[in-house]
């Protein structure tokens, strides 16, 4: 059973990446992970699951259409007429694309370290820090992907995405998960205590609620706003909001920057971090 | 490759490790060779598993040299981790997952192609003796049948050397004796063990050489058989008198025996030929409440070198 003469071909694959740049924290197997998710997931409780992605819908449905009727047309940036459905359901799905992020890489990742305890066990294979922090990084950003991928399916058909830039919304959730991912897997990588985790809570229902999400952020004073643009979500709702209305300048590039800032961030967080957990 | 049968796969010098201003192991010298079974026996917080650690290239050192099978850890990583079976304190099972998917994904994390990976875990269920439970989820199983899981994952990559850290802990009687069996097979098919135990029963069984360590440091080091030679007596005498009249009592025996340890509950008397010193003991009017002759074991040198027990 046990071929003693001859190297594992564990050992081979191992070998072969020896010279590569970070070769101890990185192993180029991230995707593993993934593997592993659909596995788990096979067997975990999706009504939890759907649940999670239904929020944002709700909001759509009582405000768009509720809310939406007593207030009439809004103008957008460019001083277009819009629809109070048009101007939320873009923030809606950017907030799509954090709730899915957020969940796992918050509360699931927070449950895995602490009580499945699963990635001691990972990091004595040949796996490194980085492959698990992109590897839960990347599973955390699906969700949120297809949270908003389901919630295009709704608003697109609604006529809510007004113009043809709309469709790199769908890029652009991609990259809001993928920021929310990382930076919510670093900061839960922090985290020991379930009362730690609920000041995570506290921190995003305002953020959710105020982030120009239901009205545009110059109803505040001067100072409020400059601290809410520094918010991630006000910098993903901006984004996705000015491409469903078409609105495209330069600009936009800054959101972007600020997305790739958190996740490269986040993700060396967490890689650092699992090291200091796991391998000291 | 060399495969002579000297080869050795692991060396250890001045192998320190501290947490803040802790030592948990406190440079510690030994050397482990190819395909024998090798023991760091010792009591809970002797520094076992943070060495185990250190082997596994999981846990930086402190200080001092570490090679597993020629490689530097700090540098090598997880070409070394290729090569090892760890089996963790902790079975530390993946609970969201089935019996079957354990092993599976922590094959694919070595990179292991699935083809390969469905001919090995069915081989693996059926070593580990759980081929009828490959679709349970992890946590429903036995502690007995976890440890056996544990044991069967850590082997998927073929590993040249398994760790095992305290294999028994928590389990019964017979499920010990089924998990020694599994691994005296492997033993057979020329892995190396690599074994920790605060058990002194199980260092005998399963280890061809040991050290003892306590506190951090390697109290002795040898086969069983040696280190009961050398740091104790053939056979021991154990008699109770009752918690309050041991210690009076010791002090009338004290010529009788080679040398004498007084515990809280019975004393010990270490002597070449036990029968013929209980004999003795009877004969000079000294009423034992219980009495017991037994040979030496591992607990009575770990007593000798430490003057504590293995297990309090
Ligand atoms: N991560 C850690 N941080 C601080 N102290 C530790 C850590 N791990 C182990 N120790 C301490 O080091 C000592 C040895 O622990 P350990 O190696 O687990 O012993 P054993 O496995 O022999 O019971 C113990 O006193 C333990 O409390
Ligand atoms: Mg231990």
């Amino acid at each position: 059973m046990i071929t003693q003469a001859l190297v594992s071909q564990a050992v081979l694959i191992a070998e072969k990446r020896r010279n590569n740049p970070a070769a101890s924290v990185y192993s180029g197997r991230a995707r593993m992970m993934l593997e592993r998710g659909v596995y788990a997931a096979k067997s975990s409780n999706w009504l939890v699951i759907v649940s999670g992605f239904f929020e944002p819908v709700f909001y759509l449905l009582a405000f768009g259409f509720g809310i939406g009727q007593l207030i009439g047309n809004l103008t957008d940036g460019n001083g277009n007429p819009v629809t109070y459905a048009a101007f939320i359901a873009p923030a809606l799905l950017a907030t799509s694309a954090m709730n899915g992020a957020i969940y796992d890489s918050t509360w699931n990742v927070f449950f895995k370290l602490h009580f499945g305890k699963i990635y001691q066990v990972m990091l004595s294979s040949s796996l490194g820090p980085l492959d698990v922090a992109l590897g839960e990084i990347t599973w955390a950003l699906l969700r949120g992907l297809v949270y908003s991928l389901g919630f295009m399916a709704i608003v697109v058909p609604l006529g809510l995405i007004t113009d043809a830039w709309g469709l790199l919304a769908i890029p652009a959730a991609t990259l809001i998960a993928f920021g929310f991912a990382s930076f919510g897997m670093a900061i839960t990588s922090y985290f020991h205590s379930f009362q730690q985790m609920n000041w995570l809570n506290f921190f995003l229902l305002p953020m959710f609620l105020f982030s120009g999400t239901f009205f545009p952020v110059s109803v505040f004073p001067q100072w409020i706003q400059v601290i809410v643009q520094a918010l991630p979500l006000w910098q993903g709702v901006e984004l996705v909001r000015s491409l469903t209305l078409g609105i495209i300048h330069w600009g936009l590039l800054g959101h972007v920057a600020y997305f790739v800032v958190m996740i490269v961030g986040g993700m060396w967080f967490t890689t650092v971090r699992l090291r200091a957990l796991f391998m000291r | 490759m060399s495969q002579s049968a000297n080869d050795v796969v692991i060396q250890a010098k001045g192998l320190t490790k501290k947490y803040k201003d802790f030592v948990a192991v406190d440079g510690i010298d030994f050397e482990v060779k190819r395909g024998e079974s090798f023991g760091l026996l010792g009591p809970n917080g002797a520094g076992k598993s943070t060495t185990m650690k250190m082997i596994s290239s999981v846990s930086q050192r402190t200080s001092g040299e570490l090679k597993i099978l020629g490689k530097e850890p700090n540098t090598h990583g997880p070409e070394i981790r290729a090569h090892l079976g760890v089996v963790p304190q902790k079975d530390l099972l993946d609970r969201e997952l089935k019996v079957w998917e354990n092993i599976f994904t922590y094959g694919r994390y070595f990179g292991l192609s699935r083809k390969f990976l469905k001919g090995k875990v069915d081989e693996l269920l059926e070593f580990a003796q759980l081929t009828e439970k490959r679709n349970a989820k992890a946590d429903d199983l036995s502690g007995g049948m976890q440890r056996r899981l544990a044991i069967a994952r850590g082997l998927v990559n073929e590993p040249e050397i398994l760790l095992l850290d305290e294999p028994t802990t928590g389990l019964d009687p017979q499920a010990r004796h089924v998990l020694w069996d599994r691994l005296f097979r492997l033993k057979e098919q020329g892995v190396t063990l690599v074994i920790t135990t605060h058990y002194m029963d199980e260092a005998e069984q399963l280890c061809d050489r040991l050290i003892v360590m306590d506190n951090g440091k390697i109290m002795a080091e040898g086969s069983p058989a040696e280190l009961i030679k050398q740091y104790s007596s053939k056979e021991v005498v154990e008699v109770r008198f009752g918690t309050d009249k041991n210690e009076k009592t010791a002090e009338k025996l004290a010529g009788l025996a080679d040398r004498i340890e007084v515990l809280p509950d019975r004393i010990l008397l270490y002597t070449a030929k036990g029968e013929e010193l209980l004999a003795q003991i009877l004969e000079s009017g000294l009423h034992p409440v219980t009495s017991l002759v037994r040979r030496s074991s591992l607990e009575d040198v770990f007593l000798r070198l430490t003057g504590r027990t293995l297990v309090d």
